[in-house]
């Protein structure tokens, strides 16, 4: 598995560390939110079969937090940003 | 239909007409349009499930369905490890029964399951390690599950061929031992419960994917299936690392995250390993010879069934690092399970949001070693629509009460610490 980094271009998975779910929200004021949910804040994450939008950090390159969205099945990486960059639509392929 | 049972007689007849001629272990029917209880996912957990929903609780309409073959997920690809020494009162309780059950279970099912109990052995490699351990062998004697610590010397009599000292400055200060824990022949349970499931009435179909469920009001009423729809008022989901995909289709979310956990083994060795070694990497030794190794999950989800290169490097420099001689071993296979990870390690035994939908899953790292209880208490909430009062804690509401049971470290998950 490879994942291209904006900065270091495309290096080895080994390089990186999984972060998760990307875009997790914490609710606004945590004091007043139901239980149900803070739980799903705490503990529910996608766990689709297939694209995935999702959190790595080039632990071992330039160390900045990317946005990755993977394929879980196939763990095709098919595109990786800097947080918050949006993802440009995709080309029809060829 | 009688069990058929074997014998001596049996093997001798057999064997004069060069085994061609034994009979199929279970039927393949066809599903019928309606059942009492579906249960989807035909690995341990499943097929457990049926033959205790038909022997404790007479429910026969009953049909396991499975997309690929019997056992050929997590089932036949663990480690094939059994052992009850977790940490909460209500995990060993549930486990330490889950093992009775195993200590019974050739004789239950006629059909030799191949218990080995050699005895599950965990290492400490600094006395922080070891004081967690403590904690754990008193943990489990409270609960009157018989543990022990082990000092250095008794650790070096039971595996001669540990290095306990290495240059990367490692330094073994003990560790603990389950002697009841061991090793069961992995494949066996799945088939002997299948089969015992088959002969009380219980269809089993394979090759038969699911790929959606009827419901009606908020309550499930049947299942669409490759083969067709199948109508249940209720349903089991037994299907590991696939149960987000499944509760996807219900509409609602679980604290699941699915990971590739891998094994693997090495060529044949004569014995050079008496006991069953747990930990940051986890081995044993086959009837054959092989070694089998495990070690932890990938670092990030998966739901292909195969591992990442960097488990597989961690968990070898670990073994060697521990066994510098298996280092001159080759390796036959390796391959990887989809686990369902829950926040605490912890399984989900419980209704779920669907009305008629149960949910076994969330069995992680160690759901074979969970399979006879599992499938008790799984039958149980089936039969009933009561939680098994051994299986109360195991709620799906724990993770909103805050009632979570951590047993992160009984998975090996946040206790270990690296070796290297």
């Amino acid at each position: 598995m490879q994942i291209p980094c904006p900065y270091c271009g495309t290096r080895d998975a080994l390089e990186f560390t999984w972060g998760g779910q990307a875009a997790v929200v914490r609710p606004a004021d945590p004091q007043s939110c139901s239980d149900e949910e803070w739980c799903r804040y705490l503990f529910i994450r996608s766990n689709p079969r297939g694209p995935h939008h999702e959190r790595w950090c080039h632990t071992y390159g330039c160390g900045q937090w990317l946005d990755v969205w993977r394929d879980t099945l196939t763990h095709v990486v098919e595109h990786a940003a800097l947080i918050g960059v949006p993802r440009p639509r995709s080309e029809p392929s060829a | 239909m009688g069990r058929m049972a074997h014998s001596i007689l049996q093997l001798a007849r057999h064997a004069i007409s060069g085994h061609q001629r034994w009979p199929p272990f279970w039927r393949s029917p066809q599903a019928r349009e309606r059942y009492d209880v579906l249960i989807i996912g035909g690995g341990g957990h499943g097929l457990a499930t049926a033959y205790y929903l038909a022997r404790n609780h007479g429910i026969r309409r009953a049909a396991v369905i499975e997309r690929g073959w019997l056992g050929g997920g997590n089932t036949g690809r663990n480690t094939a490890i059994v052992r009850s020494n977790y940490l909460a009162a209500p995990s060993i309780r549930f486990y330490d029964f889950s093992l009775r059950q195993y200590e019974g279970l050739s004789r239950e099912l006629g059909y030799n399951i191949m218990l080995s109990q050699r005895g599950v052995v965990n290492l400490a490699f600094s006395r922080h390690q070891l004081r967690l351990m403590n904690r754990r062998v008193n943990a489990l004697r409270h609960a009157g599950v018989a543990s022990e610590l082990l000092t250095t010397g008794q650790i070096r009599r039971l595996m001669p061929l540990l290095r306990e000292q290495s240059s990367a400055g490692r330094r073994l200060f003990g560790g603990f031992i389950q002697r009841r824990g061991g090793v069961v022949r992995h494949d066996a349970v799945a088939w002997g419960y299948a089969r015992a499931a088959d002969a009380l009435g219980v269809d089993i179909i394979q090759d038969c994917e699911v790929t959606g469920f009827q419901t009606r009001n908020g309550a499930v009423t049947g299942v669409e299936t490759r083969h067709g729809l199948i109508s249940a008022p209720r349903v089991g989901i037994a299907v590991a690392g696939s149960s987000s995909v499944l509760a996807a289709k219900l509409g609602f979310d679980l604290p699941i995250t699915s990971m590739a956990l891998q094994a693997m083994v090495s060529e044949p060795v004569k014995p050079v390993l008496d006991v069953v070694l747990d930990g940051a990497v986890y081995v044993s030794q086959s009837d054959r010879g092989e070694l089998v190794i495990g070690g932890g999950t990938d670092v990030y989800t998966s739901y292909a069934q195969r591992s990442g290169i960097q488990r597989v490097e961690d968990t070898m420099a670990t073994l060697i690092d521990l066994f510098p001689a298996f280092g001159r071993l080759r390796f036959m296979r390796q391959w990887a399970g989809l686990v369902d990870l829950t926040p605490d390690a912890s399984p989900i035994l419980d209704s779920s949001p669907v009305n008629g939908v149960c949910l076994s899953c969330g069995w992680g790292t160690y759901g074979f070693k969970a399979i006879p209880a599992g499938g008790v208490a799984f039958a149980h909430l089936l039969a009933t629509g009561a939680s098994h009062p051994m299986a109360q804690a195991f709620s799906l509401g724990r993770f909103q009460s805050g009632a979570l049971i951590d047993e992160g470290g009984s998975a090996g998950m946040d206790d270990r610490e690296p070796l290297l």
